[in-house]
């Protein structure tokens, strides 16, 4: 993870095979696989967001839980495997530990307006710009990336967060209006 | 339909983080309901969440972590999904219709001068949301916000002073702003409008009557 040459993060199209493995034959060898490698970082994430050691765990089962029922629901040529853990570990955590719901749209709703049909990207594309991703994570200067992973691992409203850094409320949002302005512009070459 | 008022970034992530609280996210919800291209920008976010997983260090859990898990599968029951009825055609979108218990047609309004309103009940206490009509042509009384407001068009357009707001468009309005949004002439404009203090009508009698009509 230190050597600047190596993309970081978890080769995603292993993992998108394990999970259509999952899927397929409920293959337990890829379950235990995508365990030993995911769970250690999605109870990292969850210890960020919950600061208790035993909820952590329990919803860091619930999530692999929840991945080996909606295998079949992940589509691998839409997008990255990790991405798709990340919002199934979210939405874990808001059930069971927000008080509040998280309303969200339903992809087959009626009144849903419909992009215009794209090309699905390839999975070298998707490799590719999961690379991309990684690498403008890692330029991006530490104040920016700072505050977008306190967006992500803090319960935290921005303004909680500019006070408690001391800034004020405008620098904190333009700070993650350039940086995920940033990882936009990486993607959008990578498209 | 071309949308030119979109989702800004902080709300953006902070949906795809899961921290926007729901009366926000309920506006959110909706826009991007009506907006691919938002729909675009938030799965870039989520993808940014999982590389930040990703990246995380490990932490290590019990020794009986996998155990516990297979124990755990082996006892868990496959519930068969639930089948989601939908209909075949719909004007608002969810997760709008959930939470107001239907569609257009079902409504019931409450008149409030030139407009009407339905106030929405959601978990969050920090926020208000209601849904608005305002008759074709006519203006809401001129207000301005004791914090953000957030409107989401739904069906026809309105105008401020500064700008114009078609279906789908999504206004992020702060304390700052005094402004009359007037409804287009050729249909009545619907909207969704979520705000986490009281309006500040700058007529005295509204704000008078204010606490008698809800809003
Ligand atoms: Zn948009």
């Amino acid at each position: 993870m230190t050597d600047r040459n190596v993309p970081a993060g978890i080769p995603n199209d292993t993992i998108s095979a394990q999970i259509v493995a999952i899927a397929a034959t409920r293959d337990m060898a890829s379950f235990e696989a995508l365990f030993r490698e995911f769970g250690p970082r999605i109870r990292a994430y969850l210890l960020k967001l919950t600061r208790d050691g035993q909820a952590a765990e329990d919803l860091m089962q619930e999530t692999m839980l929840a991945v080996w029922r909606k295998a079949g629901q992940f589509d691998p040529t839409r997008g990255q495997a990790s991405a798709w853990i990340f919002t199934i570990a979210r939405n874990t955590w808001i059930d069971a530990w927000r008080k509040q719901k998280r309303p969200a749209l339903d992809p087959d709703d009626p009144a849903l307006v419909p992009a215009a049909e794209a090309d699905a990207p390839t999975l070298l594309e998707l490799k590719q710009r999961g690379a991309a991703l990684h690498e403008a994570l890692k330029a991006l200067p530490e104040e920016q990336v700072e505050l977008i992973r306190l967006s992500f691992f803090d319960e935290a409203s921005h303004s909680t967060i500019a006070a408690r850094l001391g800034l004020p409320i405008g620098t904190v949002k333009s700070r993650i209006r350039l940086a995920f302005g940033r990882l936009r512009a990486a993607l959008e070459e990578k498209k | 339909m071309t949308i030119r008022h979109h989702l800004n970034d902080d709300l953006l992530i902070d949906y795809a983080a899961g921290t926007l609280s729901e009366g926000w996210s309920l506006a959110v919800a909706c826009h991007l309901a009506m907006c691919p291209q938002c729909r675009d920008q938030l799965a870039l976010a989520e993808a940014m969440g999982g590389a930040l997983l990703e990246d995380l260090a490990p932490v290590a859990g019990p020794d009986d972590s996998w155990e516990t898990l297979k124990t755990r599968l082996a006892n868990a029951s496959e519930e068969p999904a639930k089948p989601v009825l939908r209909p075949a055609r719909a004007t608002l979108p969810e997760p709008l219709r959930s939470y107001l218990g239907g569609d257009i047609e079902s409504l019931k309004w409450r008149n409030l001068g030139n407009a009407k309103q339905i106030l929405i009940k959601t978990g969050d206490d920090t926020t208000q949301a209601r849904l608005l009509r305002i008759a074709a042509g006519k203006p809401v009384p001129e207000h301005s916000h004791g914090g953000r407001e957030l409107t989401v068009v739904l069906t026809g357009s309105f105008h401020d002073a500064v700008d114009s707001f078609g279906p789908g468009d999504i206004e992020d309005a702060d304390g700052s702003l005094t402004h009359q949004p007037i409804a287009d002439e050729d249909q009545d404009c619907i909207c969704l409008a979520i705000t986490d203090a009281p309006l500040k009508f700058s007529s005295r009698l509204l704000r008078m009557v204010q606490p008698l009509l809800g809003i």
